[in-house]
């Protein structure tokens, strides 16, 4: 475990992290940038659906990075919980505004597609869809447990715990909501099926490859912003303590 | 930070008092002890009986039901570790409260449901008491039935760890907690 | 054993001489399930339609209202530290009070679930099968609720917070048992989906005690 113990100090890890921070950042956008430039315009006109299904570009990497941003609060929440770690807490904490903001995306855009697929602004027989809808109220509790608890610490144990438990249910909704949508004979997905081209595929993974690198340097800055706020509460305590 | 730079051994039979400033960490400490705050760093070694099972935590909360009667919530006791209910009745008179037995918790005095809290102590004999302020709204009565007890115990080879303010135990060693304050920052 | 099992004994008395434990969400199930009609209509066919999915609803979030509770009383008077400091394993205690409170409360809210779905227009004849189909669901909202009650745990006005982090726990049962009661009013074959309701009772009778243990362990922590 020795990478983990590198990262155990907060003064390594901002003295490490700055350069990586904006690094990936900045080329989170430029993959996507490249990625949606060549999906927008350069994909095949035979493309039968509507222009504005080259929405999947942005939908589907959302979705994919909806649930990476989740699992790796898991991988945090999981360390932060066994090993105490304080920069697991910070890494969890930072990842879920980002993660929550990826499925909203992923959310938004695919009642747009499915609009300009079946005329409605939302579909529930949709089991994909809906899955992330509650994992979206998912990623909104853990975000409002680090608001309500009373300490850090607590919160922070707090928020371990229901990433967890959320982790341990989620193939259970996921289960239901398919049976619901089996149920109600509304079985819809939107599917890539017809784009498996690598006309499609490369922009895909391209913005794909940009939303996780976008996801890596928004965590860190959010990080080093966390830990920016300790140490001046820190400071803050100690001034009137000294007072 | 509480408190840093804390180390210490105890003995069957010997008891220590934590002595301090109020906010200084001796509640914080007996709940490391006990188990229930987990420390930032550092070791609690207990050998010999004193696991979970072997020791018995009074916190400065008493534990006490306002709607249950008091003999009840000794019974309850019993029940709970599997003792005799016979115990709690005895325990009951040990600690002065047989004439109260069937008084509701919200109507006993802050000192009655101390002494409630203390039945606890004597329902279920275990080695190591951590005690967080026993005398606590006691009377001179009840401070030398805290003092009885805990000589009772030590002398039948039990520990005592308590948080003191004022008088203490016979015999006992005493550490003060205030002088462990955490170092300002450099 | 004989810990956890006092403890329950404990908390089924302490919740039906606390003061009518059961009368609140009771009475806020009846409530809000006569609310449907104002919603949806008086018709008997919107009522039949719409009836047993909001009964549902109104089922869940009735077991809602007692999971603030449920914790708050033994970690505000020490007597959750004093279990702590036992050594008596905090999964066991979750399990009892949890079961003990579903006992008292849950129960009734099963046994009022008949005379509302009677009363929302539903076939008197299915009363049984409604009423055993409640009884499951209403012991999975108790035990998924009582995760979101051991974190809320200690917090003034927890009862937003247990809401928001139960309610994506509450889908599986949701679905499952609006099926059921759909396909009682249908006519149809309830079976299976009575089926998945219990086991999703079963999962959240297995896991929610550890969840809450872990929770509970930071409250006291």
């Amino acid at each position: 475990m020795a990478v983990m113990s590198f990262f155990h100090n907060p003064h390594r890890f901002m003295a490490g992290s700055k350069w990586p921070a904006w690094g990936f950042t900045l080329l989170g956008v430029v993959l996507i940038v490249v990625g949606f430039g060549i999906g927008f315009f350069r994909t095949p006109e035979d493309f039968q659906q509507d222009e504005r299904a080259r929405m999947m570009f942005v939908h589907v990497p959302a979705m994919w990075l909806c649930m990476f941003s989740y699992a790796f609060m898991v991988g945090a929440s999981f360390i932060s919980f066994v090993w105490r770690h304080a920069l697991a807490d910070v890494a969890a904490k930072s990842a879920a505004p980002i993660g929550a903001v990826f499925t909203a995306i992923g959310l938004m855009t695919g009642s747009i597609w499915g609009y300009t697929t079946w005329g409605t602004w939302w579909e529930w027989g949709d089991a994909r869809l809906v899955s992330v809808l509650i994992l979206f109220f998912i990623f909104l509790g853990y975000i409002a447990v680090w608001q309500a608890m009373e300490t850090p610490q607590k919160a922070a144990r707090a928020a371990a715990i229901l990433c967890l438990v959320g982790a341990v249910n989620i193939p259970i909704i996921h289960f239901s909501v398919e049976w619901f949508a089996s149920l109600h004979q509304q079985s819809t997905f939107m599917t890539t099926d017809n784009k498996t081209t690598a006309e499609f595929k490369i922009p895909m993974y391209l913005a794909a490859l940009g939303y996780l690198a976008l996801f890596g340097g928004l965590t860190l800055l959010n990080m080093r912003a966390e830990i920016m706020k300790t140490r001046a509460d820190i400071l803050l305590q100690r001034r009137q303590a000294a007072d | 930070m509480l408190f840093e730079g804390l180390s210490f051994a105890l003995s069957a039979g010997e008891s220590l008092e934590l002595r301090g400033a109020n906010g200084s960490g001796k509640s914080t400490l007996l709940r490391i002890l006990a188990g229930l705050t987990r420390q930032h760093a550092g070791e609690v070694r207990y050998s010999g009986a004193g696991d979970e099972a072997g020791r018995h935590f009074l916190g400065h909360l008493d534990a006490v039901k306002p709607s249950e009667t008091a003999i009840e919530q000794a019974q309850f006791w019993a029940r709970y570790f599997g003792r005799p209910v016979a115990e709690a009745d005895a325990a009951m008179k040990r600690v002065g409260l047989s004439s109260r037995n069937a008084v509701p918790g919200r109507g006993l005095s802050a000192g009655q449901k101390r002494r409630l809290a203390l039945t606890r102590l004597l329902i279920e004999p275990r080695p190591v008491w951590l005690l967080d302020e026993p005398t606590a709204a006691l009377d001179t009565e009840g401070r030398t039935l805290v003092g009885q007890l805990v000589a009772e115990h030590r002398a039948r080879g039990g520990m005592v760890i308590a948080a003191v303010h004022g008088e203490g135990f016979a015999g006992s060693r005493v550490l003060d907690i205030s002088g462990l304050k955490a170092r300002a920052a450099k | 054993m004989s810990a956890s099992f006092s403890v329950f004994a404990r908390e089924l008395k302490l919740a039906w001489s606390g003061g009518g434990g059961a009368a609140l969400p009771v009475g806020f199930f009846a409530a809000s399930a006569s609310m449907t009609p104002f919603a949806v209509g008086a018709e008997t066919a919107a009522l039949q339609t719409a009836g047993p999915g909001v009964m549902w609803i109104a089922l869940a979030l009735s077991s809602l209202l007692p999971m603030e509770r449920l914790f708050q009383a033994d970690l505000e008077d020490g007597t959750l530290d004093a279990y702590a400091g036992s050594g008596v394993g905090m999964e066991g205690i979750a399990l009892a009070k949890t079961l003990a409170h579903w006992i008292a409360t849950g129960i009734p809210l099963a046994v009022l679930s008949p005379v509302l779905w009677i009363m929302l227009q539903g076939a008197p004849e299915q009363s049984g099968l409604i009423f055993a189909a409640s009884l499951v669901g209403s012991l999975a909202f108790f035990f998924f609720g009582s995760i979101g009650a051991a974190l809320a745990a200690g917090m003034r006005r927890g009862g937003l917070l247990i809401a928001l982090v139960t309610l994506p726990l509450y889908v599986p049962t949701m679905i499952f048992g609006a099926a059921t009661l759909d396909a009682a009013a249908n006519g149809a074959d309830w079976a299976g989906a009575l089926m998945l309701t219990a086991s999703a009772s079963l999962f959240g009778i297995a896991t929610a005690p550890f969840g809450a243990a872990m929770a509970l362990r930071t409250a006291i922590d």
